[in-house]
Protein backbone atom coordinates (compact mmCIF):
# COMPACT_ATOMS: atom_id res chain seq x y z
CA UNK A 1 0.00 0.00 0.00
CA UNK A 2 2.97 2.42 1.18
CA UNK A 3 4.27 1.62 -2.82
CA UNK A 4 0.78 2.53 -3.99
CA UNK A 5 0.61 5.88 -2.07
CA UNK A 6 4.21 6.80 -3.14
CA UNK A 7 3.09 6.08 -6.74
CA UNK A 8 0.24 8.28 -6.66
CA UNK A 9 2.15 11.41 -5.45
CA UNK A 10 5.11 10.53 -7.84
CA UNK A 11 2.30 10.53 -10.45
CA UNK A 12 0.18 13.18 -9.48
CA UNK A 13 3.29 15.89 -8.95
CA UNK A 14 4.88 14.69 -12.30
CA UNK A 15 1.42 15.11 -13.83
CA UNK A 16 1.00 18.76 -12.43
CA UNK A 17 4.19 19.32 -13.52
CA UNK A 18 3.31 18.45 -17.01
CA UNK A 19 0.53 20.64 -17.09
CA UNK A 20 2.55 23.50 -16.17
CA UNK A 21 5.43 23.12 -18.74
CA UNK A 22 2.69 22.92 -21.12
CA UNK A 23 1.60 26.31 -20.65
CA UNK A 24 4.70 28.44 -19.73
CA UNK A 25 7.20 26.68 -21.71
CA UNK A 26 7.58 29.63 -24.84
CA UNK A 27 9.04 26.83 -27.02
CA UNK A 28 5.99 24.43 -28.66
CA UNK A 29 8.19 21.73 -28.77
CA UNK A 30 8.48 21.34 -24.79
CA UNK A 31 5.10 22.14 -24.33
CA UNK A 32 4.25 19.38 -26.50
CA UNK A 33 6.79 17.00 -24.78
CA UNK A 34 5.49 18.83 -21.29
CA UNK A 35 1.44 17.50 -22.42
CA UNK A 36 3.17 13.58 -23.02
CA UNK A 37 4.19 13.78 -19.66
CA UNK A 38 1.15 15.45 -18.53
CA UNK A 39 -0.65 12.02 -20.17
CA UNK A 40 1.92 9.43 -19.21
CA UNK A 41 1.23 9.80 -15.34
CA UNK A 42 -2.38 10.44 -15.85
CA UNK A 43 -1.84 6.63 -17.29
CA UNK A 44 -0.28 5.77 -14.03
CA UNK A 45 -3.15 7.11 -12.02
CA UNK A 46 -6.01 4.81 -13.97
CA UNK A 47 -3.35 2.02 -13.67
CA UNK A 48 -3.37 2.45 -9.68
CA UNK A 49 -7.17 3.00 -10.06
CA UNK A 50 -7.15 -0.86 -11.46
CA UNK A 51 -7.88 1.07 -14.91
CA UNK A 52 -5.69 -1.00 -16.61
CA UNK A 53 -7.07 -0.51 -19.98
CA UNK A 54 -7.79 2.76 -19.52
CA UNK A 55 -4.36 3.77 -18.58
CA UNK A 56 -2.86 1.29 -21.57
CA UNK A 57 -5.38 3.62 -24.20
CA UNK A 58 -4.24 6.45 -22.95
CA UNK A 59 -0.71 5.90 -23.55
CA UNK A 60 -1.48 4.19 -27.01
CA UNK A 61 -4.07 6.72 -28.07
CA UNK A 62 -2.59 10.26 -26.53
CA UNK A 63 1.15 10.04 -26.15
CA UNK A 64 1.95 7.29 -28.59
CA UNK A 65 -0.56 8.73 -31.83
CA UNK A 66 -1.88 11.89 -31.34
CA UNK A 67 0.87 13.72 -29.68
CA UNK A 68 3.32 12.08 -31.88
CA UNK A 69 1.32 13.38 -34.64
CA UNK A 70 1.28 16.92 -32.89
CA UNK A 71 5.44 16.83 -32.37
CA UNK A 72 5.51 15.67 -36.22
CA UNK A 73 4.00 18.90 -37.47
CA UNK A 74 5.53 21.28 -34.80
CA UNK A 75 9.01 20.32 -35.80
CA UNK A 76 8.38 20.23 -39.37
CA UNK A 77 7.08 23.75 -39.39
CA UNK A 78 10.17 24.27 -37.04
CA UNK A 79 7.83 26.98 -35.19
CA UNK A 80 9.77 29.39 -33.50
CA UNK A 81 9.46 30.45 -29.60
CA UNK A 82 5.92 32.26 -28.95
CA UNK A 83 6.57 35.82 -28.31
CA UNK A 84 5.65 36.95 -25.27
CA UNK A 85 2.33 39.41 -25.19
CA UNK A 86 2.83 42.59 -23.48
CA UNK A 87 0.18 44.73 -21.85
CA UNK A 88 -3.45 43.65 -21.53
CA UNK A 89 -5.20 42.81 -25.01
CA UNK A 90 -9.17 41.54 -25.26
CA UNK A 91 -7.93 37.80 -25.44
CA UNK A 92 -5.82 37.60 -22.74
CA UNK A 93 -8.61 38.92 -20.64
CA UNK A 94 -11.38 36.76 -22.16
CA UNK A 95 -8.98 33.52 -21.30
CA UNK A 96 -8.15 34.77 -17.69
CA UNK A 97 -11.71 35.18 -16.96
CA UNK A 98 -12.64 31.63 -18.45
CA UNK A 99 -9.52 30.09 -16.45
CA UNK A 100 -11.11 31.62 -13.21
CA UNK A 101 -14.74 30.51 -14.46
CA UNK A 102 -13.48 26.71 -14.83
CA UNK A 103 -11.74 26.73 -11.39
CA UNK A 104 -14.92 27.59 -9.92
CA UNK A 105 -16.68 25.17 -12.08
CA UNK A 106 -14.01 22.47 -10.51
CA UNK A 107 -14.30 23.47 -7.28
CA UNK A 108 -18.06 23.39 -6.79
CA UNK A 109 -17.96 19.82 -8.37
CA UNK A 110 -15.33 18.74 -6.26
CA UNK A 111 -17.00 20.18 -3.00
CA UNK A 112 -19.92 17.41 -3.11
CA UNK A 113 -17.76 14.12 -4.70
CA UNK A 114 -17.66 11.82 -1.71
CA UNK A 115 -14.77 9.52 -2.56
CA UNK A 116 -14.93 5.84 -2.45
CA UNK A 117 -13.32 3.97 0.44
CA UNK A 118 -11.10 1.76 -1.48
CA UNK A 119 -10.71 1.25 -5.60
CA UNK A 120 -10.67 -2.55 -5.47
CA UNK A 121 -14.09 -2.55 -6.34
CA UNK A 122 -14.37 -1.11 -9.36
CA UNK A 123 -14.33 -2.74 -12.37
CA UNK A 124 -14.88 -0.06 -15.46
CA UNK A 125 -11.68 0.15 -16.27
CA UNK A 126 -11.70 -3.09 -17.47
CA UNK A 127 -11.37 -4.26 -21.22
CA UNK A 128 -14.02 -6.95 -20.23
CA UNK A 129 -16.67 -3.96 -18.33
CA UNK A 130 -16.06 -1.69 -21.35
CA UNK A 131 -16.46 -4.51 -24.14
CA UNK A 132 -19.76 -5.53 -22.60
CA UNK A 133 -20.70 -1.96 -22.17
CA UNK A 134 -20.03 -0.95 -25.63
CA UNK A 135 -21.76 -4.46 -26.97
CA UNK A 136 -25.20 -4.12 -24.77
CA UNK A 137 -26.52 -0.63 -23.78
CA UNK A 138 -24.11 1.69 -25.58
CA UNK A 139 -24.32 -0.94 -29.16
CA UNK A 140 -26.11 2.46 -30.72
CA UNK A 141 -23.84 4.85 -29.93
CA UNK A 142 -21.05 2.59 -30.88
CA UNK A 143 -21.89 1.73 -34.45
CA UNK A 144 -22.91 5.42 -35.15
CA UNK A 145 -19.94 6.33 -34.04
CA UNK A 146 -17.97 3.98 -36.06
CA UNK A 147 -19.47 5.26 -38.88
CA UNK A 148 -18.85 8.67 -38.43
CA UNK A 149 -15.21 7.72 -38.23
CA UNK A 150 -15.24 5.88 -41.54
CA UNK A 151 -17.27 8.73 -43.00
CA UNK A 152 -14.25 11.09 -41.70
CA UNK A 153 -11.39 8.88 -42.77
CA UNK A 154 -13.12 9.23 -46.45
CA UNK A 155 -13.58 12.54 -46.47
CA UNK A 156 -9.45 12.86 -45.19
CA UNK A 157 -8.61 10.60 -48.22
CA UNK A 158 -10.90 12.81 -50.50
CA UNK A 159 -9.57 16.32 -49.04
CA UNK A 160 -6.27 15.17 -49.55
CA UNK A 161 -6.40 13.50 -52.92
CA UNK A 162 -5.60 15.65 -55.95
CA UNK A 163 -8.10 14.14 -58.53
CA UNK A 164 -7.20 15.62 -61.82
CA UNK A 165 -10.52 15.82 -64.16
CA UNK B 1 3.99 -6.60 -3.18
CA UNK B 2 7.49 -6.97 -2.07
CA UNK B 3 9.81 -4.71 -3.13
CA UNK B 4 12.64 -7.04 -3.61
CA UNK B 5 11.52 -9.54 -6.29
CA UNK B 6 10.66 -6.73 -8.17
CA UNK B 7 14.30 -5.12 -8.53
CA UNK B 8 15.90 -8.43 -8.67
CA UNK B 9 13.76 -9.27 -11.64
CA UNK B 10 14.52 -5.52 -12.95
CA UNK B 11 18.54 -6.15 -12.82
CA UNK B 12 18.01 -9.43 -14.25
CA UNK B 13 16.35 -8.34 -16.95
CA UNK B 14 18.84 -5.60 -17.49
CA UNK B 15 21.96 -7.55 -17.29
CA UNK B 16 20.32 -10.37 -19.78
CA UNK B 17 19.74 -7.45 -21.94
CA UNK B 18 23.11 -6.36 -22.15
CA UNK B 19 24.41 -9.46 -22.40
CA UNK B 20 21.91 -10.62 -25.21
CA UNK B 21 22.91 -7.08 -27.07
CA UNK B 22 27.06 -8.06 -26.74
CA UNK B 23 25.67 -11.49 -28.29
CA UNK B 24 23.20 -10.46 -30.90
CA UNK B 25 25.90 -8.13 -32.53
CA UNK B 26 28.47 -10.59 -32.48
CA UNK B 27 26.17 -13.19 -34.00
CA UNK B 28 25.18 -10.22 -36.48
CA UNK B 29 28.24 -9.97 -37.50
CA UNK B 30 29.07 -13.95 -38.02
CA UNK B 31 25.88 -14.32 -40.22
CA UNK B 32 26.44 -11.51 -42.37
CA UNK B 33 29.96 -13.37 -42.75
CA UNK B 34 28.50 -16.42 -43.33
CA UNK B 35 25.77 -15.35 -46.09
CA UNK B 36 28.24 -13.28 -47.36
CA UNK B 37 30.85 -16.06 -47.80
CA UNK B 38 33.53 -13.86 -45.45
CA UNK B 39 34.66 -15.13 -41.88
CA UNK B 40 33.82 -12.17 -39.71
CA UNK B 41 35.66 -10.85 -36.73
CA UNK B 42 38.62 -13.40 -36.13
CA UNK B 43 41.80 -11.38 -34.60
CA UNK B 44 40.02 -10.66 -30.76
CA UNK B 45 39.51 -13.69 -28.78
CA UNK B 46 39.29 -17.31 -30.25
CA UNK B 47 37.07 -16.91 -33.43
CA UNK B 48 36.73 -13.34 -32.19
CA UNK B 49 34.35 -13.90 -29.63
CA UNK B 50 35.72 -10.64 -27.98
CA UNK B 51 35.13 -7.77 -30.37
CA UNK B 52 31.78 -6.72 -29.38
CA UNK B 53 32.86 -6.63 -25.67
CA UNK B 54 35.88 -4.65 -27.01
CA UNK B 55 33.92 -2.62 -29.41
CA UNK B 56 31.23 -1.77 -26.37
CA UNK B 57 34.35 -0.56 -24.55
CA UNK B 58 35.62 1.59 -26.76
CA UNK B 59 32.36 2.90 -26.90
CA UNK B 60 32.12 3.51 -23.10
CA UNK B 61 35.65 4.98 -23.26
CA UNK B 62 35.12 7.65 -25.59
CA UNK B 63 33.89 11.02 -25.26
CA UNK B 64 30.66 11.87 -25.74
CA UNK B 65 29.83 14.76 -27.61
CA UNK B 66 26.75 16.97 -27.58
CA UNK B 67 27.03 19.43 -30.35
CA UNK B 68 27.09 23.43 -29.75
CA UNK B 69 23.47 24.29 -31.25
CA UNK B 70 21.80 20.75 -30.00
CA UNK B 71 18.95 21.40 -27.48
CA UNK B 72 20.31 19.47 -24.98
CA UNK B 73 17.67 18.15 -22.74
CA UNK B 74 16.07 16.23 -25.47
CA UNK B 75 19.58 15.22 -27.05
CA UNK B 76 20.35 13.38 -23.77
CA UNK B 77 17.06 12.60 -22.97
CA UNK B 78 16.01 10.93 -26.08
CA UNK B 79 18.34 8.07 -25.65
CA UNK B 80 17.02 7.45 -22.66
CA UNK B 81 13.13 7.93 -23.71
CA UNK B 82 14.01 5.13 -26.27
CA UNK B 83 15.20 2.59 -24.24
CA UNK B 84 13.13 3.01 -21.00
CA UNK B 85 10.18 2.69 -23.52
CA UNK B 86 11.62 -0.27 -25.19
CA UNK B 87 12.49 -2.25 -21.57
CA UNK B 88 9.59 -1.36 -19.82
CA UNK B 89 7.73 -3.36 -22.22
CA UNK B 90 9.50 -6.59 -20.56
CA UNK B 91 7.30 -5.91 -17.85
CA UNK B 92 4.75 -7.87 -19.08
CA UNK B 93 6.19 -10.66 -20.52
CA UNK B 94 5.43 -14.76 -19.00
CA UNK B 95 9.12 -16.42 -19.02
CA UNK B 96 7.31 -19.35 -17.79
CA UNK B 97 3.91 -20.57 -16.27
CA UNK B 98 4.99 -19.02 -12.95
CA UNK B 99 7.35 -16.64 -13.65
CA UNK B 100 4.63 -14.35 -15.42
CA UNK B 101 5.71 -10.79 -14.90
CA UNK B 102 2.87 -7.76 -14.59
CA UNK B 103 -0.17 -9.57 -14.85
CA UNK B 104 -1.81 -7.22 -16.25
CA UNK B 105 -4.84 -8.14 -17.82
CA UNK B 106 -4.55 -6.06 -20.65
CA UNK B 107 -0.59 -7.20 -21.14
CA UNK B 108 -0.78 -7.10 -25.21
CA UNK B 109 -1.89 -3.89 -25.35
CA UNK B 110 0.22 -2.94 -22.54
CA UNK B 111 3.58 -3.68 -25.13
CA UNK B 112 1.78 -2.08 -27.97
CA UNK B 113 1.33 1.16 -26.03
CA UNK B 114 4.31 1.27 -24.53
CA UNK B 115 6.46 0.42 -27.42
CA UNK B 116 4.76 3.27 -29.47
CA UNK B 117 6.21 5.67 -26.84
CA UNK B 118 9.77 4.97 -28.60
CA UNK B 119 8.73 6.94 -31.20
CA UNK B 120 9.04 10.13 -29.12
CA UNK B 121 12.37 9.38 -28.37
CA UNK B 122 13.29 9.10 -32.00
CA UNK B 123 11.58 12.68 -32.80
CA UNK B 124 13.06 13.96 -29.56
CA UNK B 125 16.59 12.55 -30.72
CA UNK B 126 15.99 14.04 -34.13
CA UNK B 127 14.81 17.31 -33.37
CA UNK B 128 17.28 18.11 -30.63
CA UNK B 129 20.35 16.98 -32.63
CA UNK B 130 19.74 19.96 -34.72
CA UNK B 131 20.71 18.75 -37.95
CA UNK B 132 18.78 18.11 -41.07
CA UNK B 133 19.82 14.51 -41.88
CA UNK B 134 19.25 13.44 -37.96
CA UNK B 135 15.45 15.37 -37.91
CA UNK B 136 14.78 13.78 -41.73
CA UNK B 137 15.58 10.16 -40.42
CA UNK B 138 13.52 11.15 -37.66
CA UNK B 139 10.87 11.96 -39.71
CA UNK B 140 11.25 8.84 -42.02
CA UNK B 141 11.53 6.19 -38.80
CA UNK B 142 7.96 7.71 -37.15
CA UNK B 143 6.45 7.66 -41.05
CA UNK B 144 7.48 4.39 -40.56
CA UNK B 145 6.71 2.68 -37.44
CA UNK B 146 3.48 4.45 -37.26
CA UNK B 147 2.47 2.84 -40.53
CA UNK B 148 3.01 -0.20 -39.58
CA UNK B 149 1.99 -0.13 -36.31
CA UNK B 150 -1.81 -0.79 -38.11
CA UNK B 151 -1.06 -4.12 -39.49
CA UNK B 152 0.82 -5.41 -36.70
CA UNK B 153 -2.06 -4.66 -34.15
CA UNK B 154 -4.47 -6.00 -36.30
CA UNK B 155 -3.12 -8.83 -36.68
CA UNK B 156 -2.03 -9.25 -32.98
CA UNK B 157 -6.02 -8.44 -32.91
CA UNK B 158 -7.10 -11.10 -34.94
CA UNK B 159 -4.91 -14.11 -32.93
CA UNK B 160 -5.95 -12.45 -29.67
CA UNK B 161 -9.91 -13.08 -30.91
CA UNK B 162 -8.83 -16.58 -31.15
CA UNK B 163 -8.42 -16.78 -27.09
CA UNK B 164 -10.86 -14.14 -25.52
CA UNK B 165 -8.19 -12.84 -23.60
CA UNK B 166 -5.55 -9.80 -23.93
CA UNK B 167 -3.44 -11.41 -20.80
CA UNK B 168 -0.22 -12.88 -22.09
CA UNK B 169 -0.02 -15.45 -19.32
CA UNK B 170 -3.46 -16.77 -20.20
CA UNK B 171 -2.47 -16.72 -24.07
CA UNK B 172 0.35 -18.95 -23.54
CA UNK B 173 -1.22 -21.44 -21.09
CA UNK B 174 -4.08 -21.57 -23.52
CA UNK B 175 -1.42 -22.90 -26.27
CA UNK B 176 -0.01 -26.20 -24.11
CA UNK B 177 -0.71 -29.00 -22.41
CA UNK B 178 -1.23 -27.08 -19.02
CA UNK B 179 -4.57 -25.44 -20.92
CA UNK B 180 -7.29 -25.11 -18.64
CA UNK B 181 -9.86 -25.20 -21.43
CA UNK B 182 -9.52 -28.05 -24.28
CA UNK B 183 -7.28 -26.95 -27.07
CA UNK B 184 -8.83 -28.41 -30.23
CA UNK B 185 -6.75 -28.46 -33.71
CA UNK B 186 -8.79 -26.76 -36.07
CA UNK B 187 -11.87 -26.58 -34.41
CA UNK B 188 -12.47 -30.91 -34.20
CA UNK B 189 -9.39 -32.62 -32.34
CA UNK B 190 -9.00 -32.15 -29.26
CA UNK B 191 -5.11 -32.04 -28.49
CA UNK B 192 -4.77 -30.80 -25.02
CA UNK B 193 -2.77 -33.66 -24.03
CA UNK B 194 -0.75 -34.25 -27.37
CA UNK B 195 0.40 -29.94 -26.58
CA UNK B 196 3.62 -29.34 -28.96
CA UNK B 197 3.09 -27.62 -32.17
CA UNK B 198 -0.50 -28.82 -32.65
CA UNK B 199 -1.35 -27.00 -30.09
CA UNK B 200 0.47 -23.44 -31.06
CA UNK B 201 -2.38 -20.89 -32.38
CA UNK B 202 -0.97 -20.47 -36.21
CA UNK B 203 -1.67 -23.98 -36.50
CA UNK B 204 -4.72 -24.51 -34.53
CA UNK B 205 -6.40 -21.58 -37.16
CA UNK B 206 -3.81 -21.68 -40.02
CA UNK B 207 -5.13 -18.50 -41.32
CA UNK B 208 -3.08 -16.99 -38.31
CA UNK B 209 0.12 -18.25 -39.85
CA UNK B 210 -0.75 -15.49 -43.05
CA UNK B 211 -1.24 -12.92 -39.71
CA UNK B 212 2.25 -14.07 -38.03
CA UNK B 213 3.99 -13.46 -41.58
CA UNK B 214 2.12 -9.81 -41.48
CA UNK B 215 3.41 -9.21 -37.90
CA UNK B 216 6.75 -10.59 -38.80
CA UNK B 217 7.55 -7.55 -41.87
CA UNK B 218 5.52 -5.16 -39.93
CA UNK B 219 8.17 -5.66 -36.45
CA UNK B 220 10.92 -6.07 -38.97
CA UNK B 221 9.69 -2.24 -39.94
CA UNK B 222 8.92 -0.94 -36.13
CA UNK B 223 12.22 -2.11 -34.98
CA UNK B 224 14.01 0.03 -38.28
CA UNK B 225 15.42 -3.03 -39.97
CA UNK B 226 16.71 -4.19 -43.66
CA UNK B 227 14.78 -4.30 -45.67
CA UNK B 228 12.74 -1.32 -44.01
CA UNK B 229 15.58 0.46 -42.69
CA UNK B 230 14.98 3.62 -44.38
CA UNK B 231 15.91 5.70 -41.65
CA UNK B 232 19.50 4.58 -41.69
CA UNK B 233 19.65 4.86 -45.36
CA UNK B 234 23.52 4.89 -45.37
CA UNK B 235 23.72 6.44 -49.04
CA UNK B 236 20.97 8.88 -47.87
CA UNK B 237 20.98 10.03 -44.85
CA UNK B 238 24.54 9.23 -43.15
CA UNK B 239 23.02 7.23 -40.49
CA UNK B 240 19.83 8.16 -39.72
CA UNK B 241 17.99 10.21 -35.83
CA UNK B 242 21.29 8.64 -34.08
CA UNK B 243 23.90 10.48 -36.48
CA UNK B 244 24.80 13.14 -33.64
CA UNK B 245 25.40 10.75 -31.12
CA UNK B 246 28.80 9.38 -29.84
CA UNK B 247 29.79 7.55 -26.97
CA UNK B 248 27.57 6.12 -23.65
CA UNK B 249 24.18 7.20 -25.54
CA UNK B 250 25.11 5.62 -28.95
CA UNK B 251 25.51 2.78 -27.22
CA UNK B 252 22.34 2.64 -25.41
CA UNK B 253 20.48 3.49 -28.61
CA UNK B 254 21.99 0.44 -30.22
CA UNK B 255 21.33 -1.44 -27.18
CA UNK B 256 17.54 -0.45 -27.36
CA UNK B 257 17.25 -1.26 -31.26
CA UNK B 258 18.56 -5.03 -30.64
CA UNK B 259 15.91 -5.21 -27.60
CA UNK B 260 13.38 -4.07 -29.44
CA UNK B 261 14.45 -6.72 -31.50
CA UNK B 262 14.01 -9.16 -28.96
CA UNK B 263 10.81 -7.74 -27.60
CA UNK B 264 8.88 -8.40 -30.85
CA UNK B 265 10.50 -11.78 -31.02
CA UNK B 266 9.07 -12.48 -27.36
CA UNK B 267 5.89 -10.84 -28.39
CA UNK B 268 5.05 -12.65 -31.78
CA UNK B 269 6.25 -15.94 -29.89
CA UNK B 270 3.68 -15.83 -27.24
CA UNK B 271 0.80 -14.66 -29.37
CA UNK B 272 1.59 -16.90 -32.73
CA UNK B 273 4.10 -19.48 -31.62
CA UNK B 274 2.96 -21.11 -27.89
CA UNK B 275 4.28 -19.08 -25.68
CA UNK B 276 6.86 -20.77 -23.22
CA UNK B 277 5.07 -24.25 -24.41
CA UNK B 278 7.42 -26.79 -25.92
CA UNK B 279 7.39 -27.51 -29.78
CA UNK B 280 7.48 -31.26 -29.56
CA UNK B 281 4.03 -33.12 -29.10
CA UNK B 282 3.14 -36.21 -27.03
CA UNK B 283 3.71 -38.82 -29.66
CA UNK B 284 1.69 -42.30 -27.64
CA UNK B 285 4.68 -43.78 -25.51
CA UNK B 286 6.88 -41.19 -26.80
CA UNK B 287 5.77 -38.10 -24.28
CA UNK B 288 8.23 -35.43 -25.45
CA UNK B 289 5.70 -32.55 -24.78
CA UNK B 290 5.82 -34.23 -21.01
CA UNK B 291 9.79 -34.35 -20.77
CA UNK B 292 10.35 -31.30 -22.42
CA UNK B 293 8.03 -29.14 -19.77
CA UNK B 294 7.54 -29.02 -16.32
CA UNK B 295 4.71 -28.75 -13.67
CA UNK B 296 3.79 -25.37 -13.25
CA UNK B 297 5.11 -24.41 -9.94
CA UNK B 298 7.95 -26.50 -10.20
CA UNK B 299 11.87 -25.28 -10.78
CA UNK B 300 11.47 -27.21 -13.97
CA UNK B 301 8.48 -26.27 -15.29
CA UNK B 302 10.30 -22.56 -15.00
CA UNK B 303 13.63 -23.32 -16.18
CA UNK B 304 11.71 -25.34 -19.29
CA UNK B 305 9.32 -22.26 -20.06
CA UNK B 306 12.32 -19.78 -19.95
CA UNK B 307 13.98 -22.26 -22.58
CA UNK B 308 11.24 -22.45 -25.02
CA UNK B 309 10.79 -18.91 -24.99
CA UNK B 310 13.92 -17.85 -25.47
CA UNK B 311 14.70 -20.28 -28.03
CA UNK B 312 11.95 -19.02 -30.14
CA UNK B 313 12.70 -15.12 -29.63
CA UNK B 314 16.54 -15.95 -30.53
CA UNK B 315 15.33 -17.28 -33.86
CA UNK B 316 12.80 -14.58 -34.35
CA UNK B 317 16.15 -12.00 -34.06
CA UNK B 318 18.03 -14.96 -36.17
CA UNK B 319 15.35 -14.38 -39.02
CA UNK B 320 15.44 -10.48 -38.38
CA UNK B 321 19.55 -11.00 -39.46
CA UNK B 322 18.83 -13.26 -41.78
CA UNK B 323 16.93 -11.52 -43.91
CA UNK B 324 18.78 -7.93 -43.28
CA UNK B 325 21.89 -9.43 -45.18
CA UNK B 326 19.53 -11.25 -47.73
CA UNK B 327 17.06 -8.97 -49.03
CA UNK B 328 17.72 -4.94 -50.29
CA UNK B 329 16.17 -1.67 -49.08
CA UNK B 330 12.89 -0.81 -50.02
CA UNK B 331 12.57 2.77 -51.29
CA UNK B 332 10.63 5.16 -49.49
CA UNK B 333 7.14 5.51 -51.24
CA UNK B 334 7.45 1.08 -52.25
CA UNK B 335 7.58 1.00 -48.07
CA UNK B 336 4.69 3.11 -47.05
CA UNK B 337 2.68 1.24 -50.41
CA UNK B 338 3.73 -1.80 -48.68
CA UNK B 339 1.98 -1.06 -45.59
CA UNK B 340 -0.87 1.03 -46.75
CA UNK B 341 -2.23 -0.94 -49.70
CA UNK B 342 -0.68 -4.71 -49.06
CA UNK B 343 -0.58 -5.77 -45.31
CA UNK B 344 -3.08 -3.06 -43.92
CA UNK B 345 -6.00 -4.70 -46.44
CA UNK B 346 -4.53 -8.23 -45.67
CA UNK B 347 -4.74 -7.65 -42.20
CA UNK B 348 -8.45 -6.63 -42.19
CA UNK B 349 -9.20 -9.82 -44.24
CA UNK B 350 -7.08 -12.21 -41.71
CA UNK B 351 -9.13 -9.78 -38.81
CA UNK B 352 -12.51 -10.82 -40.33
CA UNK B 353 -11.93 -14.00 -41.25
CA UNK B 354 -11.03 -14.59 -36.98
CA UNK B 355 -14.06 -13.57 -35.92
CA UNK B 356 -15.65 -15.33 -38.35
CA UNK B 357 -14.31 -18.66 -37.01
CA UNK B 358 -14.78 -17.49 -33.19
CA UNK B 359 -18.76 -16.92 -33.85
CA UNK B 360 -18.66 -20.79 -35.49
CA UNK B 361 -17.23 -21.95 -32.77
CA UNK B 362 -19.27 -20.02 -30.32
CA UNK B 363 -22.64 -21.65 -32.60
CA UNK B 364 -21.01 -24.77 -32.31
CA UNK B 365 -20.77 -25.15 -28.97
Amino acid sequence: MALQTALFWIFSILGIAGGIGLVINRNPVYSALSLILNFFSLAGLYLSLQAEFLAVIQVLVYAGAIMVLFLFVIMLLNLSDEPRVEGFDIARGASFLLAIGFVAEMLIILKDVVLPSSPEKFTYGKVESIGNLLMTNYLFPFEVISVVLVASLIGAIVIAKKFNY
Amino acid sequence: MDLLPLILRIVICLVFIAVYALVAVYAERKVSAFIQNRLGPMETGPLGLFQTAADILKLLLKEGIIPKDADKILFVAAPIVIFVSVFAGLAAIPFGPDNTGALLNVGLLFIMAIVSVDVIGLLMAGWGSNNKYALLGALRSVSQILSYEIPAGITLLAAVMMYGTLNLHEISLAQGTYSPEPVLFLGIWDVTSIGGVVSWAIFRYPHLIVAYLIYFIASLAECNRAPFDIPEAESELVSGFHLEYSGFRFAIIFLAEYANMFLVGLLAALVFLGGWNTPLPNLGSFALADWTSGEPGTFAGAAWGTLWILLKAFAAVLAHMWIRWTLPRLRVDQLLKMSWKVLTPLAFLLFMISGIVKLLEVYQG
